[in-house]
């Protein structure tokens, strides 16, 4: 068969989505309407740690249209959220510990009532002590939260003798850094709908990037089988890691009302609600040392990194897997020793965020390296490059890369084309401007903390008219999945894109595929529907070769039709000879991701089947008189492997940058006492449109062979080294060394005064 | 509760109905009318999510009551199309990838109608302005600029 032309691979293919979103014609969670529906409010705990001595709801029983309360008495299940470990009970019992925690909820027959009734109910408490500093947290004689030491999850990596090492360089840097949370944002709030059937099932409306996460929670709450429940995904507002978990506790709490009442239940937050009880990017503190010879040659690296995991450990110990396993930086280092910890505290519970525990650390690890070029007396990317990973080396886990590793391209690229040459700090009046630097890797998948987790499947459909239907469980969130995965599956099947209809996700069709996370899906959903299309790939083209009286070698498929010489016929029109002759046109399809090897112990071994690269220039002005930055541009180049959509990918570098430039420089979560004080969009800063720099993104498309197409996975490297690279830069600009994030004019300034 | 009798026209169509005076205009548009297309993104006029034209002005709906729009044309993303800019706006949205997760979308689109029916000869700097009170957590706004400058140059 003469195929060497990809029909929709690789081509900026527009998002199957986007007309019904500009015509505002698609349907989120609160858009959605059915016979009956309530809704509920959450009670929430008003102090941060408390011990529940009573709930009433007597004056919330004079509001009209009030339905009733609803607490842990109510649960029909297991009272334990399953998530990695199962501290975190859906409704307390005894003890709320984080301010804003649901505690109860009231259930009322209009929002309004809802939210009056919510306020009414009262809970008594005696007030009980808690700590909120992660670091105090650990010491020998604080207060205890959790376990004998507030320590949710460790894990130490080690390779040689680092500390030995360590003594031995002729250059040795030191650094301690600290970074603050922060808020996905995400436009649309957490939203989700409980309907109880007329046969006693459920049907749950979510917007959730893990409808198999809410599946797993709605069935441990409400005692339910998973056969019994069905969890549809509605279109999502952004996600961002902060739909993977928490969507689950949303909708179980909206299922535990809707089983007690019998009615549909809206549980929809408002954004204040969302900040203050969600997950978030968690707090880091980090200690790092680096040492190198005299040669400019990495020889040890010491991490000690600590995140502050909040009141339930979620998924703290994955998150902190993620970081610890990347804590070294994207080098050659015989000597490693890392040493990471997730602590319990009693605020807001930490969870995903894009990035995944590693963008903290990046922060660390990119600004001390960058510290040591300077020690040494090198440029910082030319000690990178003489430092840096490339095929065969070895990460500080051991494992060994494979030929899709284009870091050193990426360095080269950016350098080019920042003209890093002139690197030489400019200054007009008050400010000042220069480049800073950065590069990253991020290991694609669950990798070896989630392995157990990492496959998934895909159901394709045909239709007698040659319309496809393809069933996923991987979620499209706004990062582009729907368009990726209906590119494969036209182009594998020779279909036209508008054959392809994927929708989302619905857990009663298609087999727990795992969660929408780790930039996995393009890999994972993607190779599921290659395996769901193989054997129907296989019967198309031979009926087509048929059709067109030659043989499957001589003919040419391309964009939806079959041609041999003068003669072509449609994939439809194949489809419908297929039915004729009785063939098979569904299949399901079933991806396993590649084994890894790494192991808790010792900390050694393969943690992901694959790593994604980038590698950033920024450049920035400061205001000395003010400690204002501006970020004029930012030069980015990424190895995610083939780019199944280049623009959609493109997409993905513009939006990542400006949460990593947010993260670096606005967003600014203030807790005080337990208590957050700037829960809003006026008081916690994003970035708007007039802070956006020039974007200028470049790609080296490393292949992967076990990716689909040769993809690895996009969504999260583009976040993930902005923040050092504008801390670089700043540094280089007005030798203010900054170590914490954000970086605020108030710590700009402060940090220039220091200097002079 | 207190009751008055609102008579304005959406999207061109004439619309009389007794509502709640405590009525937003953004739960009159998505609950009263049905047309869900308008978000609800921060509830305090921050996002933009919510933006309807009132006559020929963008305003944040959650901001405004219902009673504020006796008398008044209000169009929002659903009607938006019959107006100038307004499919060009659409399509390009659509081409130039502007769209993401699609919730602040509706707000853009109708904040850039506003921005191109005052100034047809905005400038790129412009329309960044003209766009202060909108975010968007996905895209990093590059392709919605590009989006609304390429709309403007065709019309």
């Amino acid at each position: 068969m003469k195929n060497k032309f990809f029909s929709f691979i690789g081509k900026p293919v527009e998002r199957v989505d986007a007309t019904a979103k500009v015509r505002g014609e698609a349907f989120y969670g609160d858009d959605l309407i059915f016979p009956g529906m309530v809704y509920a409010r959450a009670v929430r705990n008003p102090r941060p740690r408390i011990e529940i001595k009573k709930i009433s709801d007597k004056k919330a029983r004079e509001i009209t249209g009030y339905l009733g309360v609803v607490t842990y008495k109510d649960i029909k299940g297991v009272n334990a959220w399953p998530v990695v470990m199962k501290d975190y009970p859906f409704l307390p019992e005894k003890e709320a510990r984080f301010h804003s925690e649901t505690v109860a909820l009231a259930v009322a027959e209009t929002l309004s009532a809802a939210k009056k009734a919510a306020s009414l109910i009262e809970i008594s408490y005696k007030e009980l002590p808690f700590i909120d500093d992660p670091l105090k947290a650990l010491e020998k004689n604080s207060l205890k939260i959790y376990g004998k030491d507030n320590i949710f999850s460790s894990y130490t990596i080690k390779k040689g003798n680092a500390i030995k090492a360590l003594k031995e360089c002729d250059f040795v840097v030191e650094g301690e850094f600290k970074t603050n949370y922060q808020v996905h944002c995400y436009l649309e709030t957490q939203t989700a709908t409980a309907v109880p059937e007329k046969d006693g099932s459920l049907t749950v409306y979510s917007s959730t990037q893990c409808p198999f996460y809410v599946l797993d929670a709605v069935s441990a709450a409400t005692g339910l089988p998973n056969n019994r429940i069905k969890v549809i995904q509605t279109v999502t507002g952004g996600g961002f890691g902060g739909k993977e978990d928490v969507p689950a506790l949303v909708a179980s709490h909206a299922a535990i009302c809707a089983m007690k009442f019998e009615r549909p239940v809206r549980l929809a937050y408002d954004r204040k609600e969302d900040f203050m009880s969600m997950s978030k990017r968690h707090p880091s503190w980090a200690k790092v040392s680096y040492g190198a010879d005299k040669n400019g040659k990495l020889k040890a690296c010491v991490v000690d990194y600590v995140l502050d995991g909040g009141a339930y450990s979620t998924l703290s110990p994955i998150v902190l897997w993620r970081g610890a396993v990347h804590a070294a930086g994207p080098y050659k280092i015989e000597n490693v020793f890392i040493e990471a910890k997730a602590v319990a505290t009693n605020k807001v519970p930490c969870g995903a965020y894009r990035g995944f525990g590693q963008p903290q650390i990046c922060f660390a690890q990119e600004s001390l390296i960058d510290d040591l070029a300077d020690k040494i007396g090198m440029d910082p990317i030319e000690f990178r490059l003489k430092n840096i990973l490339k095929t065969k080396d070895e990460t500080a886990t051991g494992q060994k890369l494979d030929s899709s590793c284009g870091i050193k391209e990426l360095i080269e690229i950016v350098r080019d084309r920042s003209k890093w040459i002139k690197n030489t700090p400019t200054s007009i009046g008050d400010k000042k401007r220069a480049l800073g630097f950065s590069c990253t890797y991020y290991g694609v998948g669950l990798g070896a903390g989630g392995r157990y987790l990492d496959r998934a499947g895909a159901f394709v459909n045909i239709y007698k008219d040659g319309s496809v239907k393809v069933d996923v469980g991987n979620t499209e969130m706004g990062q582009g999945a729907l368009t990726v995965l209906s590119q494969i599956a036209a182009e594998t099947l020779n279909a036209s894109m508008e054959n392809i209809r994927i929708s989302e996700v619905d857990t009663s069709k298609v087999p727990d595929s795992g969660p929408t996370v780790a930039s996995r899906t393009t890999l994972m959903s993607g190779n599921a529907i290659i395996e769901a299309c193989a054997p129907l790939r296989e019967r198309i083209f031979l009926t087509a070769a048929d059709m067109l009286k030659t043989s499957g070698q001589k003919m040419f498929a391309y964009g939806g039709y079959f041609y041999f010489k003068d003669r072509k016929v449609s994939f439809s029109e194949v489809i419908r000879e297929c039915w004729g002759r009785r063939l098979k046109m569904s299949e399901q399809g079933w991806y396993v991701a590649p084994k890894t090897s790494f192991q808790k112990e010792n900390g050694q071994g393969d943690a992901y089947v694959i790593y994604s690269y980038s590698a950033d220039v920024a450049d920035v002005e400061v205001d000395v008189k003010t400690g204002e930055v501006q970020v004029k541009k930012i030069y980015a180049a990424y190895d995610v492997g083939r780019l199944i959509n280049p623009k959609l990918a493109q997409a993905q570098g513009h939006g990542g940058i400006l949460q990593g430039m947010g993260w670096a420089l606005y967003e600014n979560l203030v807790i005080k006492n337990g208590i957050m004080l700037n829960p809003n969009f006026t008081d916690y800063v994003l970035p708007i449109s007039t802070d956006a720099p020039e974007y200028d993104i470049s790609f080296k498309e490393k292949l992967y062979k076990y990716g689909p197409y040769k993809a690895k996975g996009m969504g999260e490297v583009p976040l993930i080294g902005v923040a050092p690279a504008i801390r670089n830069a700043i540094k280089k600009a007005c030798k203010a060394k900054i170590n914490s994030a954000p970086m605020t004019p108030e710590i700009v300034l402060e940090k220039i005064g220091e200097e002079i | 509760m207190k009751k008055f009798k609102l008579e304005c026209e959406v999207n061109g169509k004439k619309v009389k109905v007794e509502i709640d005076s405590s009525l937003r205009l953004l739960d009159f548009i998505r609950d009263v009318l049905g047309l869900k297309g308008t978000k609800e993104g921060c509830g305090e006029g921050e996002c933009g999510a919510c933006m309807v034209l009132m006559d020929g002005r963008a305003v944040n709906s959650c901001l405004v009551m219902a009673v504020q729009a006796h008398q008044k044309r209000i169009v929002t993303i659903e009607g938006i199309h019959k107006h100038k800019y307004g499919a060009q706006l659409q399509e390009s949205f659509v081409k130039e990838a502007a769209v993401q997760c699609g919730f602040c979308t509706p707000g853009f689109i109708i904040a850039a109608q506003e921005i191109l029916s005052k100034n047809p000869k905005a400038t790129l700097d412009e329309i960044k302005e003209g766009l202060a009170g909108n975010l968007c957590r996905c895209t990093g706004y590059e392709n919605i600029f590009r989006a609304i400058d390429k709309a403007r140059r065709k019309k």
